[in-house]
Order: structure tokens, then C-alpha cells, then sequence
């Protein structure tokens, strides 16, 4: 088993204050994994800071040869300008950003894989239909298609199929599958366990610390959501200085 | 009157008309696509703030050189890029949102110009930058609004791909490239460009006109970005020409007439607009079978 990502005494946060405090460990290559736990337990944060978006306050993150850009990753309810006029297909063509830059072309080649991603999350005939008439299950079918143009080794979702109905999210999860069968290494973060346990055979049970890692049936047990549960959302606005030395 | 003396006659007798509608077509093909941009990112009245910072830069280099078309034009290119780049740079770096950077740093560099000029102890006559002379355009002039549309464009051709995806989704962006901030700097930089462009010939707060008026109109019209570039860029043109012939016959001031066809245009396009007009959301007509 290779190491994809290594974290290391990895702690990241906001304003000092820690959202994922003291984490090691590392995810295998081509691993399916899902990281559960309370509001507030530092499960978002932490894929910030697999790609790169916010920097450690601690220890560190070591993605062995992949560059942060390299990583696809669709974050928590998009920030994505639904206004603008622009289509489903140009939104998808967006994943080729790392092969066309500013100037590659986009050919025959590269249309036939947007039209291939279009259709492999069930979206064909939307192609020219602005983005703004989408509904949110087909929005986020649109995003996936964009993640799978980005052909990433390193995938992080982030809450992924919230707010979708079954059937879509069913589609979806067949997606991740199918990544997993491509030992392409996915992290997502999920709030629905049986989902969890019957899609993803390994899971992070997260509370600012670890409260459990491991196969998904043993990480997932009762006594463990409890601990996570009494754990969560301890933000204080008069914390100490960690004592654990840097 | 006959329509040629009415349309054609003005340009064909007189010179300082045919420079007036080179310029406005100049302008006019910088105004379209940043108006567009300016509009959908939300920055309608970001223009508005560039103009106020370039005002102080351009009123310094009236002190020190008189009525200088370089020395005005280097002045304000100087202050408007200080308060577009710092603002620019505050907003990414710092947790403070764009607009209230932005509202910072060009509230500074009015009042900085303001104290200059008052140090001096010189009278500037502040309305010539504020209201410009479209139909005192010379060749100089003619040079330096043509050059910076030439710049203007090739450097949109450069940035387009990364402006628009910063417009669309700007975490996505970063998670894939460093570009957007880049892009959008060098956005704010071609505004304050081609704001000092237009101030020879509409003055300062009239150049945002050009902008945001044909933009909003088109907003009306179509929902492709493209044809929305296109047509704003086509209606700041029109805008020009009539606004100069209105001038022409009636007697006016040239920035402020072209500034008001424009505001006529978007008047219309409000009430009688296909795409989102006040027309169209009252009588909807009948709702489609799927």
C-alpha cells in the first residue's frame, strides 16, 4: 500500500483557533474514503487544507508528488455566480483549465471528452442551456461532469449530495465508484451513515481530533458517534495557547 | 433639412466631427466588454470609484504641466492604478470585501489630490477633467485613446478564459490556477485605462457612462456573453454618433449628449426590453407545455 496523503501533527484553523487539531495519518492510494462527524468538527477545513486553500497552523500535509492544483475539488455549496451567462457546457469545458490554460484549443479531441462528461452524469441536451435554469441536482450533475474532465488522481467532495434527491444521488455515488474502480483517490465528506456504510469502506470520524479511523463498520460504531458527538463545536473565545509543543 | 445634412453633412465639413466619431468608436470598443465585465461581476459602480481616483492624479499633472495631454494622462493612469491594484490586493489579502477596499483607497487619493492641489495654491479648474471636450480631440489624443483600445483588447484576449471563470466560480479558479488574481488586477488596470482614454473626450465621471449604460442595455436584450460584449460594445458606438449630431444641431455639450442617448437607450430597453424588461415581466404571456 503507497501513501496518497500523509498528515502529519496537522493542525489547521481559523484566527489561531483550531478546527482540525493534531491529526496524523495517512490515505492509501486509489482509497475510498469518507470523513463523517458533528457541525463544526473541522471535516471541511480539512480538505481546505489537503488543497491547499488555507495553510497549516501546524505540522503538515504531504501529498507525495501530487501539486494541490492537481487536486479536484468541488467545495460545499459552490460559490458559483448562477446570474452569469454562461452555459453548461462552457461550466464543464472548465475542467480542461490545466491541459488548455489560456490559450490551448479546444479540438475534436477535447469536445469529444465534454461531450462524454456531459453524458456520463446524464445530463445530454443540456449542453447549450445557461446555467442559471438549472436545478440544483442538475447543477451539481454539471459539476461532476467538470471533475471528471479534471481527471484528477486526488478527488475531495465536500458534502457532495446534500439537498439531492435519491436518484441523483444515487447516479452520483456510481461516479465515485467508478473513480474507486480507477484507483483515483477519493475523500468526501458525508452526513448520511447509511450511505456511508454502503458506499465507502473506509471512513475518518472527525471531532476537531480524530475520534476514529478505519473500516467504515468499526469507525462508525455507536460508542464512537457518541464520543464525536460530545466532542464537537468547542470554539471559545478565551482559549489557552495549545500546550502540545509545535 | 435633408437626412445628409442632418446625418452625413456635419462629419463631411468638418474635421474636429470626424476625429469626435474616430474616438467615440475607439472608446467604444474598450467601453463594451468592460462594461459587460464591470456589470456581471458586480462592479457597476466600481467605474464610478476609478473616475473619482483618477481625478486627483490627472488635476496634479495639470499643476506641475499645465493643460498637458501626457502629464494629465500619466497623472491619472499613476493614481487610478495605486487605488485599483492596492484596493485589489486588500480584498484578496486581507478578510476586508472588495468594494469597501475599494471605497478606502480611492476616498484617500481624492482627498491626497484635493490637498495637493489646495497646497499649491493654484485654482484648477477641475470641471475641464470632470466634463472633457470630445470635439477638441486632436491628433495626440486621437493616438493615446487608440493605443490604449489596441492594448485594451489584445490584453482581453489574454485574460478572457481566466476572467470569466473567476466571474463563474471563483474557488474553482483558485483551486486550479493562481490566474485570477492576476486577471483581475489586470481587469481593473485596462478600466482605469480606458477611463483616463475617456476623459479627453467625455471627462472623467461621463467615461464610466460610455461603460455601464450600453451594457446595461444590452443586459436587456441578450443573456449570451458574447452577444452582449457585442451589442453593448455596437450601442456605446450609436450612443457616440447621436450624441455627437445632437450636439451638433442643438447646440450642446458633447460629453453629456452622448452620455444621454445612452441614458435614452437604457430607458427604452427598461420598459421595452425582450430579456427581463418591465414590459415583459407584466405581460408574460401564456406559460409553455414543458
Amino acid at each position: 500500500m503507497t501513501a496518497q496523503i500523509s498528515f502529519r501533527d496537522l493542525t489547521l484553523g481559523y484566527e489561531r483557533h483550531p478546527a482540525v487539531h493534531h491529526l496524523s495519518g495517512e490515505v492509501a492510494e486509489g482509497a475510498l474514503l469518507a470523513i463523517c462527524g458533528p457541525n463544526g468538527a473541522g471535516k471541511s477545513t480539512l480538505l481546505k487544507g489537503i488543497c491547499g486553500a488555507l495553510r497549516p497552523q501546524g505540522g503538515s500535509v504531504d501529498l507525495h508528488g501530487v501539486s494541490p492544483r492537481d487536486i479536484a475539488y468541488l467545495p460545499q455549496g459552490a460559490e458559483i455566480d448562477r446570474s452569469f451567462p454562461i452555459s453548461v457546457y462552457d461550466l464543464v469545458s472548465m475542467g480542461l483549465w490545466r491541459r488548455a490554460g489560456l490559450f490551448g484549443g479546444i479540438g475534436r479531441r477535447e469536445r469529444v471528452r465534454i461531450e462524454e462528461a456531459i453524458a456520463a452524469v446524464g445530463l445530454d441536451g443540456f449542453e447549450s442551456r445557461p446555467i442559471g435554469s438549472l436545478s440544483g441536482g442538475q447543477m451539481q450533475r454539471t459539476l461532476f461532469a467538470r471533475l471528471l474532465l479534471q481527471d484528477a488522481r486526488v478527488i475531495l467532495l465536500d458534502e457532495p449530495f446534500t439537498a439531492l434527491d435519491a436518484k441523483t444521488t444515487a447516479d452520483l455515488v456510481d461516479l465515485v465508484g467508478r473513480w474507486h474502480g480507477e484507483r483515483r483517490t477519493v475523500l468526501a465528506v458525508l452526513h448520511d451513515f447509511d450511505l456511508v456504510r454502503a458506499a465507502f469502506p473506509d471512513t475518518l470520524l472527525l471531532a476537531r481530533q480524530p475520534v476514529a479511523w478505519g473500516p467504515t463498520a468499526e469507525a462508525l460504531k455507536a460508542e464512537n458517534l457518541l464520543k464525536a458527538r460530545h466532542m464537537g463545536e468547542a470554539w471559545q473565545a478565551d482559549a489557552a495557547t495549545c500546550p502540545v509543543a509545535a | 433639412m435633408t437626412p445628409y445634412d442632418a446625418l452625413i453633412a456635419p462629419f463631411v465639413e468638418f474635421e474636429f466631427m470626424r476625429r469626435a466619431v474616430v474616438g467615440v468608436f475607439a472608446l467604444a470598443l474598450g467601453a463594451g466588454p468592460l462594461g459587460t465585465f464591470l456589470m456581471l461581476r458586480r462592479m457597476s459602480l466600481t467605474g464610478d470609484a476609478m473616475a473619482h481616483a483618477i481625478l486627483p492624479g490627472a488635476a496634479i499633472g495639470f499643476l506641475l504641466a499645465g493643460l498637458n495631454l501626457y502629464a494629465m494622462s500619466l497623472g491619472g493612469m499613476v493614481a487610478g492604478l495605486l487605488v485599483a491594484v492596492g484596493a485589489g490586493v486588500v480584498a484578496r489579502a486581507t478578510e476586508l470585501k472588495e468594494d469597501a477596499s475599494l471605497a478606502a483607497f480611492y476616498l484617500i487619493s481624492l482627498a491626497l489630490g484635493v490637498l495637493i492641489v489646495s497646497l499649491r495654491g493654484s485654482n484648477v479648474d477641475l470641471l475641464h477633467v470632470l466634463f472633457g471636450t470630445v470635439l477638441g480631440i486632436d491628433d495626440a489624443t486621437l493616438l493615446l485613446i487608440a493605443g490604449i483600445t489596441t492594448a485594451t483588447l489584445f490584453t482581453l484576449a489574454v485574460i478572457w478564459r481566466p476572467l470569466v471563470m473567476d466571474c463563474v466560480d471563483p474557488t474553482f479558479l483558485a483551486s486550479v490556477s493562481r490566474s485570477g488574481g492576476v486577471s483581475h488586477i489586470a481587469f481593473l488596470a485596462l478600466v482605469v485605462l480606458n477611463l483616463v482614454g475617456g476623459f479627453h473626450a467625455l471627462g472623467t465621471l461621463l467615461a464610466v457612462g460610455l461603460m455601464m449604460l450600453p451594457a446595461a442595455t444590452a443586459r436587456f436584450f441578450v443573456r449570451d456573453l458574447s452577444a452582449l460584449v457585442a451589442l453593448s460594445t455596437l450601442i456605446a458606438f450609436l450612443s457616440g454618433l447621436v450624441g455627437l449630431l445632437v450636439s451638433y444641431h442643438l447646440g450642446t455639450p458633447s460629453g453629456p449628449s452622448i452620455i444621454l442617448v445612452a441614458g435614452a437607450a437604457y430607458g427604452c430597453a427598461v420598459v421595452f426590453g425582450p430579456a427581463g424588461g418591465v414590459l415583459s415581466r407584466l405581460l408574460p404571456g401564456r406559460h409553455l407545455e414543458a
